[in-house]
This record gives structure tokens, C-alpha cells and sequence, in this order.
């Protein structure tokens, strides 16, 4: 066993996870969520703002993590729609716009279509600069965001109104990769606005850095594909009832199968090897 | 499986992947032939003409202009539409050209497989189809990088200060302001002197920038480093050991909660101080540390799979789904699906 060729463990892992994805697409069948404490904080926090609020939304990821984040934006615009937010969508890694305006497309233009662009949402477009930008917002919004993303100038949207600085959001939320993230909100514009709530949407590698700031500095946080799949959960529950969820609000929920076959697989293997360890360990001491 | 399967043998386990490839090729080459076929992408043309005006403050506008408008401008871009949106034109219409088949995006999502299955095959070993995505991906976003610093960065931050009627005339017709700005000039010198580290006798002077860089940065994140993860972190385990709800009855797990923040936290730091013998009750508590910070790695490492299995299935999600066509969650290629969401596509 100890010479196993490791890509039998590999071959293992790919039917783990394809044959759920097969067993769901035939099917259309999916675990039910129960949501844990910080998703449900989430759904919260949004659920508390009154109509009209304006929410402003980070999008700091890009296409390599899209299978765990895209969800979660999805998601929370969708929340955001229903309850009548208004998001301004800005990003602080350069292919951020770009899942932005895919995720207006996919939710806003075509479920949403009264919606105004510069009324009601906006996207504001990248900023390079890292923390420098976030740092910046929070005393001038406008110095780092002059115009949106087709170049309109930020005093012409009516959706910017009286917005100074990052504080004058009554929430903020970030989608976040890794560096600039979920950390740098918490470090640069959570801290120095007491009053703030701010909400992440994270990868499984950066969610133990960032569980951490749960709940003081984090009122809420989605950690990776399984918290995109419990807040997926709620705010579906509370958007379609007992009506069926069209299939692009149920992404997250869909992944959540290849993840419990991927584990179970997982599991196996370190109790098996460890098992093996301890066998092959009392045969050496019991040789002569 | 079996023990038998190790690196002596290892002629013998390439012939069995390239075989077991073959098999998926020819598997993919039966599924292209099969039903309605795989792996297409289909688009709509649609045409808007836009004419721009000028306000009193010189700033630019366009919008939608009806047919004829002088000088109007006609743009036409390519909406993605769905295999059943194809099928229900095609119905509706035989041999229509509404929508119609993207060669140039078809050909886009079969390299885009290309690449995903190249990159799979590196678990079997490293080979040149591996080797080739690798160096297109470096070179793609090594590029990528160099366009948004280009048009991000040194054109409205640098280049807009320094000569503002001409990007304006140029690139940024709405730009505000328009005077020199002489400030401009020390990121200016700051970044050519940046540059300097690239010759071998200008390297000292390259120095100057990155002292600059690093002391900025240094300051920047001292700052909020103790605010936000010493301060407030310190405040977060200032909790009460026995704790009552908001009616005042006893909570007992909100307790056993905090008791175990609170000990985790000083059994940790216990570990870590390294100027006291670890004996006696500070060693137990620095052993108490260690499983506090083994379920920590631990959680780290489960989070970490969980989000590389997400990645995982979501590359197969793309297989499955766009290129191979062998399932449907979102309903695409179902006409009757389709029917009213074509209404809501813009």
C-alpha cells in the first residue's frame, strides 16, 4: 500500500466529484442547507437596511476562484435587488468589473430589467492600489472613484448622492479572493468606521485568516462554497417560497454534492493511511 | 489497485494513461456526433447607433440615436444566446440568422477545454500540453496586467496630470480638471528611478523609490495592524466567562463559548513564550496551546479542500455543462424552457 501510485488517489478524487455533478445535472436534486450563524448574519444584516439604502460591493476576485465566489456575488445581488438596495460595485482586482458586469447581466438585466443604471445600481470600476485605494475611500470616495465604468463622472449618478466617503454606507460588502480582501476591509475601512457593517464572502483558504474577525470587526461572513450554498438557501427561501429556484440561483447548492463525495473520499484516505501507519509501526516492533 | 502499481513499473503505468486518453478521445469524438452535437456557442448581433453631444463644460455624452441621426455612429455587438433559444428560432423560422453559431467563442470554449483537460493532465506527469497552458497562461496575464496598469494607472493618474489636454483630446474626453499638476512630477521620477534597477549602474538609485515604497507601506500597516488586529482582536477575547441572555437567564453555551475562547487564547500564547521553562502548569498549558492550534491547522486544511474540490467541480461543471453537453441544470438547451427567457435576455 505504500507504493500506491498516487494517481489512482487522483483518479479517485475526479470520480468523487464528477459523478455528483452528473448524479445532480440528471437529477436536479440537492442537499438541503441548514445555515450556520455567520450566514445567517449575513442575510441579517441585509434584511435589516431599509428600502432605497445603498450598499457598496467589492468584487475582489477573478475567474480563478469564480467556482467558489461567483455563487456568493450572485446571491447577493439578487438579496440586494429584491429588497430594493441600491449596490455600487467597485473592485479591487483588475478582473473584478468584469465578474461584476457578469453577475448585473446575469441577475439585475434579466431579472430585474426596471432598474436603472446610475439610479439604482452602478459599477465603479478597478482601482489599483490595493489597501492605498481602501485607505483613500475612507476619507474621499470620490478622489479614488471620479467616474463609473463607461466614464460618466460620479456627481452625474444620482445613485452617489451625498456619498463622501466609505463610511457613508451603512454597509459594505466584499467578495474576496485573497490579497486585497476580506483582511484589508477589516484592517483599512472596518476599523476606522465603528459604525459600519461589513460582510465577506470568502474562499476556503482565506476563511480561517478572516474567521477571526467574526463577529465583532465581520458582522457576517460566507465561507466558501459551503456558506454561499446556505445563504443560496436563504435567500431563496425567503425570495421563491415554496416556488421552484430558477437552476442559476441554486449553483452553490449544486457543488455542495461533490464536496460531501470529495470529503467522505478525503476522510477515508487519512484514516486509512494513518491506520496502515500504525499497523505497519506494531509489525516493525513485534519483528524480531 | 494494488501494491504491485509503483515506480518500477512505470512504462508500463504511461502506456495505461495514454490509453486511458485515447479512450476519452474517441469518447468525445462519439459524443460530437451524437443528438444535437457539443461544445457550440451561439450569438445574436445586435445593432445600436449612438451620437455624442457636447454641454457647456466640454464634457462629451452619447446615447441612442434614431436611424439617420448626422454623424451618428452604428456599434454592434454579439449577445450570447442558448443552444434551445437557437432550436426555437430555428423552429420558428428554418435556416433564420438571427441568432446563428459563433465560430470565433466555439472555437474560444474548445481551447478553453483544451487548456482545462491540459491541465488535468499533469496529475498523470508533466508533458508539453501542460507545459504549453502554463506558459500561455503566465504570458495572458503577465499582458493583461501590463494593459490595466497602462490604462488603470499611468494614464489617468500620471499622464492626465502632466499633459491633461492631451489625454483629454485623446483617450478621456470627460477628464475634469485639466492643469498641470506638478505634483505628478515626483511619482514621475519616482518610477524612472524605479526603472534604473534594470541597468547594473543605476542600481543605488533604484533604492530610493523602494525605501520610499516599503516606509509608506511600513507606516501604513503598522497602524492598522495594531488597531484592527491587536486592539480589537484583544477586545474580542474581553468576554464574560458565566453569560445570561437578553432576559436574564443563564446561557450556557454562549459560556462554554467564551470559556474556550479565553482558554485557547492563553494556553496559545502560552506555547509561544519561549523565555519560561515549559514545565509544570505553564507546560500544560503550552500542550493545551498545541491542540488548540492543531484544530486550527486542521480547520485551515479542511476549509482549504473545500475550496479546491469547489474549483474542481466547477471545472467539470464546465466540461459537462458547456462543452460536452452531457447534462443541463440551467435548462439552456431545453426549448420550452427557453421560450420565456428569451423574453427577459436584453
Amino acid at each position: 500500500m505504500s507504493g500506491l501510485d498516487r494517481r489512482w488517489i487522483y483518479l479517485a478524487m475526479m470520480l468523487a466529484v464528477a459523478l455528483p455533478i452528473l448524479w445532480n445535472g440528471v437529477t436536479g436534486k440537492t442537499f438541503p442547507e441548514s445555515p450556520t450563524p455567520p450566514s445567517q448574519a449575513c442575510f441579517d444584516a441585509i434584511e435589516a437596511l431599509p428600502e432605497g439604502s445603498r450598499v457598496l460591493v467589492s468584487f475582489d476576485y477573478d475567474p480563478a476562484s469564480e467556482g467558489e465566489l461567483a455563487p456568493m456575488a450572485t446571491s447577493f445581488m439578487r438579496h440586494l435587488m429584491h429588497k430594493r438596495l441600491k449596490p455600487v460595485v467597485i473592485a479591487l482586482w483588475p478582473l473584478g468589473p468584469t465578474k461584476a458586469e457578469e453577475t448585473i447581466a446575469s441577475v439585475i438585466k434579466t431579472d430585474f430589467p426596471d432598474r436603472v443604471n446610475g439610479k439604482d445600481f452602478v459599477n465603479l470600476g478597478f482601482q489599483t492600489g490595493n489597501e492605498g485605494v481602501l485607505k483613500v475611500i475612507g476619507t474621499d470616495f470620490r478622489k479614488q472613484f471620479p467616474v463609473d465604468r463607461s466614464g460618466t463622472p460620479v456627481d452625474r449618478l444620482p445613485i452617489m448622492d451625498g456619498i463622501t466617503k466609505a463610511g457613508d454606507f451603512p454597509l459594505v460588502i466584499t467578495i474576496s479572493a485573497g490579497y486585497p480582501g476580506g483582511k484589508e476591509w477589516v484592517q483599512y475601512v472596518s476599523s476606522s468606521n465603528p459604525g459600519l457593517v461589513l460582510l465577506a464572502g470568502v474562499t476556503g483558504v482565506q476563511a480561517s485568516q478572516v474567521y477571526s474577525y467574526y463577529p465583532g470587526q465581520l458582522r457576517g461572513m460566507l465561507a466558501a462554497i459551503k456558506g454561499a450554498a446556505e445563504y443560496e438557501a436563504l435567500v431563496s427561501a425567503a425570495i421563491d417560497g415554496d416556488r421552484v429556484t430558477a437552476p442559476k440561483y441554486t449553483e452553490a447548492r449544486r457543488r455542495m454534492a461533490p464536496q460531501l463525495f470529495g470529503h467522505l473520499l478525503l476522510i477515508a484516505l487519512i484514516v486509512l493511511g494513518n491506520a496502515m501507519y500504525f499497523a505497519q509501526k506494531r509489525c516493525k516492533a513485534v519483528a524480531p | 489497485m494494488s501494491d504491485a502499481i509503483t515506480d518500477q513499473t512505470a512504462p508500463a503505468q504511461g502506456r495505461w494513461w495514454i490509453g486511458l486518453f485515447l479512450v476519452i478521445a474517441v469518447l468525445v469524438a462519439i459524443r460530437a456526433g451524437m443528438g444535437e452535437g457539443m461544445g457550440r456557442v451561439y450569438v445574436q448581433t445586435e445593432t445600436t447607433r449612438y451620437a455624442s453631444t457636447t454641454n457647456e463644460q466640454g464634457r462629451v455624452a452619447w446615447s441612442a440615436a434614431a436611424d439617420g441621426t448626422a454623424g451618428a455612429v452604428t456599434i454592434e455587438r454579439d449577445l450570447f444566446r442558448t443552444a434551445g433559444q437557437f432550436r426555437a428560432a430555428e423552429s420558428a423560422a428554418p435556416g433564420q440568422q438571427a441568432i446563428r453559431v459563433s465560430w470565433d467563442r466555439t472555437i474560444g470554449l474548445w481551447l478553453a477545454a483544451f487548456f482545462t483537460l491540459a491541465v488535468f493532465s499533469f496529475l498523470a506527469g508533466d508533458n508539453p500540453a501542460y507545459k504549453l497552458t502554463e506558459s500561455i497562461v503566465i504570458g495572458v496575464s503577465a499582458g493583461y496586467w501590463m494593459v490595466v496598469a497602462f490604462w488603470e494607472t499611468l494614464v489617468p493618474k500620471l499622464l492626465a496630470n502632466l499633459a491633461p489636454d492631451m489625454v483629454k483630446a485623446w483617450c478621456m474626453p470627460n477628464l475634469e480638471g485639466g492643469a498641470f499638476n506638478p505634483i505628478a512630477l515626483i511619482p514621475l521620477g519616482l518610477g524612472i528611478m524605479l526603472l534604473s534597477q534594470l541597468t547594473p549602474l543605476g542600481r543605488h538609485v533604484g533604492r530610493w523609490p523602494l525605501a520610499f515604497v516599503i516606509g509608506t507601506f511600513a507606516g501604513l500597516k503598522m497602524v492598522s495592524h495594531v488597531e484592527s488586529d491587536i486592539i480589537e482582536q484583544v477586545r474580542a477575547t474581553m468576554l464574560p466567562l458565566v453569560a445570561f441572555e437578553d432576559d436574564g437567564s443563564f446561557a450556557a453555551w454562549a459560556s462554554i463559548r467564551n470559556v474556550l475562547i479565553i482558554v485557547g487564547v492563553l494556553c496559545t500564547l502560552a506555547y509561544f513564550v519561549f523565555s519560561v521553562e515549559h514545565k509544570g502548569a505553564v507546560g500544560r498549558a503550552a500542550r493545551v496551546g498545541v491542540w488548540f492550534l492543531m484544530i486550527t491547522f486542521g480547520s485551515a486544511f479542511g476549509f482549504t479542500v473545500m475550496g479546491r474540490i469547489a474549483l474542481l467541480a466547477a471545472r467539470f461543471e464546465f466540461l459537462f455543462i458547456d462543452w460536452l453537453w452531457l447534462i443541463d441544470p440551467k435548462g439552456e438547451r431545453a426549448m420550452a424552457v427557453v421560450a420565456a427567457a428569451t423574453q427577459l435576455v436584453p
